[in-house]
């Protein structure tokens, strides 16, 4: 049933399609899917149906006359051509441009953008040489972005994999909900950065505002300047030789390594006190049930 | 009840999950039956001298000077069996019996994320269907 083409898929409803690939509609609820790795597997580095591209095969896009969804549409073309580096000429601080690029890419935005800005990505490498507004990187699954000036607030909401790196400062709630990869902050970041963090590592070169880490879960935080208060249930670690070195190695990486090292940097964890994996206590449950 | 100190069992042992699938050790984790926490270490950091030359090529091919992503992907413990979570597919994904385990986190980490790149890149993940099924035609 999977070898059914595109054409003969478009002519179905949604609702068909499912029903035609077998699909199940169950609930998961992140349990085993009883699925074993092949160890004889082929050696791919890109998703199956990611077009090939060079990072030799140059070109730009003028953005004059485009809109939004014009402009990542000749992203999406460009990449189906083999074009491996992409420069936006221009961008007049657009919204949600370079969302949802699934693969390798070299993409270069001349100037600022706005809103949402490379969204959803999985393994790009975006060098932003302006400024960006809310949400740059949410959600972003792998590869490396880079903002030479300031960013806007929730700077990597919910980025779950991949740099995401700010050379300049960062408003409120910087990688709120984030649940992996690394946000690397050159100057300072707002209140609540932090926020229910899960996983992943963040490092703010500068200050720090109110109520970092509030309710983080797990992860790291890692803060070179002053902290202006630690939110609920975030605490203070000591550095160890381990945090240096990775430290050291990825604002290295970035350019980013201030002038008096490493050693000065504040380590924030989860407290582990707001750890609860049951709703109810059991004497709760037992009068219940 | 958020506000309780609810703290789970240290790792100890690599095998720890693997010998003790349950993995209940303390007061609370007994009391509740559910071990408490991931099976890993998540903030473990990667050790570059033991990156495999797949990975290497990984590395190379998508333009990145690190494990990138992959730092956060680890070998994990399922009912006593090995296993990687797939952040695409929201599930578990087994290692076969045929594969030896290396008797260190660093290195089985290694194995986990060259496992899985493959695994996500084949034509055998389940997203490869989803997508069929969900995309925009």
């Amino acid at each position: 049933m999977a070898s059914l083409s595109d054409a003969e898929l478009a002519a179905m409803t949604q609702e068909e399609r499912v029903k035609e690939l077998g699909l199940t509609t169950e609930p998961l609820f992140g349990r085993s899917l009883l699925i074993e790795f092949n160890p004889d597997e082929e050696e791919r580095f890109t998703y199956p149906w990611a077009p090939d591209v060079y990072y030799n095969k140059h070109e730009e896009i003028e953005t004059d006359g485009l809109t939004t969804t014009q402009l990542n549409n000749k992203l999406t073309a460009l990449m189906e051509e083999g074009v491996g580096t992409i420069t936006i000429k221009n961008p007049r601080g657009m919204h949600s441009v370079g969302v949802g690029i699934l693969n390798r890419l070299k993409l270069v935005i001349d100037g600022s953008l706005g809103y949402f800005a490379v969204g959803l990505i999985d393994g790009p490498n975006v060098h932003i040489k302006g400024r960006v507004g809310w949400s740059c990187g949410e959600n972003m699954m792998s590869g490396t972005v880079v903002i030479d000036k300031n960013a806007g607030s929730t700077f990597g909401a919910a980025i779950r994999g991949g740099d995401l790196v700010c050379r300049g400062s960062v408003g409120s709630r910087t990688g709120i909900d984030m649940k992996g990869g690394t946000i690397l902050v050159g100057g300072d970041t707002g209140a609540l950065s932090g926020f229910m963090m899960q996983r992943g590592r963040m490092v703010v070169c500068g200050n720090a505002g109110k109520n970092l880490g509030d309710s983080m879960y797990d992860g790291t935080i890692y803060v070179g300047g002053e902290i202006q208060s630690c939110g609920v249930d975030a605490v203070e670690e000591e550095l160890t030789d381990l945090d240096k070195a990775w430290l050291t190695r990825k604002l290295q990486q970035y350019q980013m390594m201030p002038d008096k090292g490493v050693d000065h940097f504040k380590k924030i964890v989860s407290g582990k006190m707001l750890w609860n994996y049951d709703n109810l206590e059991p004497s709760e449950k037992k009068l219940i049930l | 009840m958020a506000g309780t100190k609810y703290r789970g069992s240290e790792i100890e042992d690599v095998d720890q999950f693997r010998k003790d699938a349950g993995g209940l050790s303390s007061e609370r984790e007994k009391e509740i039956g559910q071990h408490i926490g991931y099976r890993y270490d998540v903030n473990l950091v990667p050790d570059y001298n033991r990156v495999t030359p797949f990975l290497k090529n990984y590395m190379e091919v998508m333009g990145w000077d690190d494990l990138n992503w992959l730092e956060d992907v680890h070998m994990g413990y399922e009912d006593g069996k090995a296993a990687v979570f797939d952040r695409n597919i929201n599930g578990w994904v087994r290692i076969p019996d045929s594969i030896e385990l290396p008797d260190n986190q660093q290195d089985r980490d290694m194995i986990a994320r060259e496992l899985l790149i493959k695994f996500q890149m084949s034509d055998r993940n389940p997203m490869v269907t989803l997508r069929k099924a969900y995309k925009k035609f």
